[in-house]
């Protein structure tokens, strides 16, 4: 049955007697400040076609100059997956006719490109997977048809020619999660690389893929389709478990697949023929006449592999040796740079540096603050609690001024008003009580005010242990330092047993 | 016909202005209408800057080229000009910026006149593909300037400017200024830049002077070379003095005679005069020695496949969305492209267009786009080969003189055979002048070509220049 509400599994939902192929095409937008091949502005949120020149407008007799940063963008791309470099690298056009295209044509690669021959690792649900990067090369976007209420159609170019790397990677992904997974790595890669923003929705990063199915322990491939327009890694399962399940069905009625490209509709929750392969473009590829080769030499490589920042594996290393954390933490905190510039900048605010509190900063950032911006969907970066708030509180924690409970206080406060925890804590009177003689006033009270619970204690019913700690925080506000008033109770109680 | 020493020497003289100049230029325009040499002419533009020049020239800070009046071929854009490339498609097409060529003109005091005519995007031999019109020879009006850059040889020839820019894609500039009996140089590929040029056939397409004598355009020539960082095809190669090049001596030049441009189909007339050059050089002190390039019989095939090529992808950009002209009743958007297409075009452009695409389609790519690159690179390297053994080569420009209109329009294959000496250049990326050597029975001017090594514009102006002063 082909379902269009996909559930995310990890098991395959199909007949398993067939296996998928998945290879994905990844689109990044490159982060350079000017366009590919003029000195545009690739701002974006301008008027329509005001980040326009005669270059990427295609105006008759401009020419394109290679913009470097593009090339140092991909290459930086190409060492983080273990690509082979290009000591030559040739641009090529891919023609066809579209109206967000002004010049007919694409500037692209296609013999040459700057990097091939790479591969990222996963962890899957069938283990570590090594994945082939076969190709990365640059090229322009091309610009945005709007379709407005009138019919018409409006194009604005600001787009055109901004700087786009494509990823290709080998027909190596066994399952829509595995595809979900390498989408991510992708993601992470160019984020902590700096050369994409990695904004899905908003189509920084895109992908199309190329699936097939064929049956368990084949060698050759099945027809493949191509998979366009999945713009979530929600999607990208959906579509995909779609798809299989599609070709699947068709194969055990004993239909043929049939080559097309197909476009997901995440409304309708399903995929639609775009083209057939009669109908497929001929791009007619030739190289560029209008840009010489880009000539890549040693030095210019051994430039970028040095000014490589730490990637997302190094980085975990590094979390679990420096703040000698779980695994687990340093997994979770270093998949996403944001999350992990977050934390390394909390644990390098606090003023105790011992393993301790380096967890307990651990386990804010996993909790609470990635609670919140997974809530609020915002950066790490853009929490009203700063790394050196949250840190300063922490401290608050380590000290003793305040309890882990009066924390999650102190730390909703600050979120809201975007305070300091010292000026949280003295404007609302929540530093602990640790004062040993005015705690055990208070436990006197607790005790005289609770005789029937005393006496279930006395008579072994031991669990009444935590009514009494709660009777504490209720007298005190939350306030009372629960090591001392353990101690306290301990103390009491045991005298009053023997 | 005036040079620019002439001029010189009369503005130096305080007998005339630039302003006077100017006016004798549009007299002559005027005049010589019927040539339909010019697509625009802008009086108003020219005359005020004639006197802004003569202003600097009063004040002695003006430029080098102060007095000279180009014409500019109109696929060349002008900032505020109409740059139709004789193209209906273009027709409305107002270019908002610059070449490169222009901005360096202007620096230099140069003053333009006008856009002249030319072969649709400059595909054709005989300026009879405009889509406003052919341009007639001054000498015989029933005859072909040879084109694509017609239009600026007639206007340099029949005196409407001192100088004139065209583009050489196969020949474009030298084989009218063969037809026209004026110098026309194409320089080596990336010598000068193309930004502003729309673009033909990129790898092969140069803008180059029309003169007439070998002085001025090694003038233009000196002001319009260099890098230019808009172009990333342009070379890095430093621009020589072209002027102190021309020392009239030849002594001890080896000039090659390339055997396969002299077989038994050259016409007689046209050896001759060529042979009574070559026999000037021998008595003046060169070496005159035969060479071989054995694969000039592809060239023509080889040319017209990659030209296509670039052409099919450089002209896709003409798609009725821009520019103007767009079919009116075009209800689905690849009925507009078809339409557009089919209409704004000539016929010799959609020819190309079908030619190019065809050659670089799935499936023949290989057969005709790369075995043309291949065989490009052979015959370069018959260029490289024979230059290595002598500083120039030289052979007649085009196997024909000026040709009747309508001779050779219902035949492409005898027209792109016009090109046959010409192609060659373009596609080795060497410099390239055609100079008059004398006339044939009809009085039409027969061009010799003369061929130096990349960057190498130096020799091959110097011996033009020589030929020139012995003529």
């Amino acid at each position: 049955m082909l379902r269009a509400e996909g559930i995310i599994i990890d098991v395959p939902s199909w007949n398993d007697t067939y296996e998928p192929v998945i290879g994905l095409e990844v689109h990044a937008q490159l982060l350079t400040r000017s366009k590919a091949f003029c000195g545009c502005s690739t701002q974006f949120g301008t008027g329509p076609n005001t980040n326009v020149c005669p270059v990427c407008l295609g105006l008759p007799g401009a020419l394109p100059v290679l913009n470097r940063k593009v090339v140092d963008f991909t290459i930086r791309m190409g060492l983080a997956t273990r690509c082979t470099i290009a000591p030559r690298a040739i641009f090529a056009r891919k023609n066809y006719f579209y109206p967000d295209l002004p010049k007919g044509y694409q500037i692209s690669q296609y013999e040459s490109p700057i990097c091939s021959n790479g591969y990222v690792e996963l962890e899957s649900e069938q283990g570590r997977r090594r994945i082939g990067i076969t190709r990365i090369h640059m090229e322009e976007d091309a610009g945005k048809s709007i379709h407005d209420a009138d019919a018409d159609t409006l194009v604005d170019v600001n787009r055109c020619g901004v700087p786009l790397m494509e990823i290709v990677s080998e027909p190596d992904l066994r399952s829509p999660r595995e595809a979900s997974l390498y989408m991510k790595k992708m993601r992470q890669l160019v984020t902590y690389l700096g050369i994409c923003d990695g904004n899905m929705e908003e189509g920084s990063l895109r992908c199309d893929a190329n699936v097939s199915v064929r049956r368990k322990g084949e060698t050759t491939f099945g027809t493949k389709t191509e998979v366009k327009n999945m713009n979530s890694f929600r999607f990208v399962e959906r579509a995909l478990e779609y798809e299989i399940h599609r070709q699947i069905d068709l194969l055990e009625r004993g239909e043929p697949v049939v080559q097309q490209t197909l476009l997901w509709d995440s409304t309708a929750g399903e995929v639609r023929p775009m083209r057939s392969k009669e109908e497929a473009h001929d791009y007619r590829y030739f190289p560029e006449p209008d840009l010489v080769p880009v000539m890549v030499d040693d030095p210019w490589v051994e430039e970028i592999r040095a000014s490589l920042p730490e990637l997302p594996d190094e980085r975990l290393n590094r979390f679990v040796r420096e703040y000698q954390l779980p695994q687990y933490d340093a997994g979770v905190l270093a998949d996403e740079k944001d999350l992990a510039d977050y934390y390394e900048q909390t644990a390098r605010s606090l003023k105790s540096t011992n393993a301790e509190s380096y967890k307990l900063a651990s386990n804010w950032t996993m909790g609470d603050v990635l609670r919140v911006i997974n809530e609020q969907q915002i950066a790490a970066r853009d929490l009203p609690v700063s790394p050196a708030a949250l840190a300063g509180m922490i401290d608050l924690v380590v000290d003793g001024t305040i309890s882990s409970k009066i924390a999650k206080e102190v730390f909703d406060e600050m979120l809201r008003t975007g305070e300091g925890a010292v000026q949280v804590v003295e404007r609302k009177g929540l530093v602990q009580m640790s004062d040993r003689t005015a705690l055990e006033k208070i436990v006197d009270e607790v005790l005289e005010r609770n005789r029937g619970q005393v006496e279930q204690y006395v008579s072994g019913k031991k669990q009444v242990f935590g009514f009494f700690v709660g009777e504490m925080m209720k007298a005190t506000k939350g306030k009372a330092n629960p090591r001392i008033v353990n101690e306290l109770l301990q103390e009491k109680l045991g005298a009053r047993t023997k | 016909m005036r040079s620019f020493d002439d001029i010189s020497a009369a503005l130096s003289e305080h007998a005339t202005t630039c302003e006077n100049i100017i006016q004798e230029y549009l007299a002559t325009i005027d005049a010589r209408r019927d040539l339909n040499a010019f697509l625009a002419v802008d009086a108003e533009r020219a005359l005020v800057r004639a006197r802004q020049v003569d202003e600097k020239r009063m004040g002695g800070d003006a430029g080098p080229l102060a007095g000279m009046v180009v014409a500019v071929k109109d696929n060349i854009c002008i900032k505020d000009w109409n740059t139709t490339c004789a193209s209906k498609i273009l027709e409305e097409f107002v270019a908002p910026y610059n070449a490169t060529t222009i901005e360096k003109l202007s620096d230099a005091d140069a003053i333009i006149i006008g856009k002249t005519n030319m072969d649709e995007f400059a595909m054709g031999s005989s300026t009879e593909n405009s889509a406003f019109g052919r341009v007639k020879h001054p000498v015989d009006a029933s005859r072909v300037p040879g084109g694509s850059s017609g239009g600026s040889a007639v206007a340099v020839s029949a005196g409407m400017c001192t100088t004139a820019l065209g583009s050489d894609t196969g020949g474009s500039i030298r084989q009218p200024a063969s037809f026209t009996g004026i110098v026309g140089l194409k320089p080596t590929y990336g010598r000068v830049s193309r930004y502003g040029l729309v673009a033909f056939a990129s790898s092969l397409d140069q803008i180059g002077p029309f003169a007439v004598t070998v002085r001025d355009a090694a003038r233009l020539l000196q002001a319009i070379a260099g890098h230019d960082e808009r172009d990333s095809t342009t070379a890095k190669v430093p621009v020589p003095d072209y002027l102190t090049a021309l020392n009239r001596d030849v002594k001890g030049l080896k000039i090659g005679v390339p055997r396969e441009y002299f077989d038994e189909s050259l016409r007689n007339d046209i050896r001759a005069a060529i042979e009574t050059q070559l026999d000037i050089l021998r008595s003046a002190g060169a070496e005159v020695r035969q060479v071989s390039l054995p694969h000039a019989d592809y060239t023509v095939a080889t040319y017209y496949i990659l030209a296509t090529a670039e052409a099919s992808s450089n002209l896709a950009r003409f798609d009725g969305a821009r520019y103007g002209f767009r079919a009116d009743d075009a209800s689905t958007l690849k009925e507009n492209y078809t339409k557009s297409r089919s209409r704004g075009f000539g016929q010799e452009v959609k020819r190309r267009i079908m030619l190019g695409t065809y050659v670089l389609s799935s499936g023949y790519y290989d057969a005709y786009y790369l075995k043309g690159q291949k065989v490009r690179r052979l015959i370069s390297s018959d260029f490289e080969r024979a230059l290595s053994e002598v500083d120039v080569l030289i052979g007649p420009t085009s196997p024909t003189t000026s040709f009747k209109a309508g001779e050779k329009t219902d035949d492409p294959l005898q027209m792109y055979l016009s090109d046959i000496y010409t192609t060659s250049a373009n596609l080795a990326g060497i410099p390239a002048v055609s100079i008059p050597c004398g006339t044939d029975g009809n009085n039409l001017p027969i061009g010799l070509q003369i061929m130096g090594k990349q960057f190498d514009e130096e020799t091959v102006l110097r011996v033009a220049d020589f030929l020139e002063t012995r003529a």
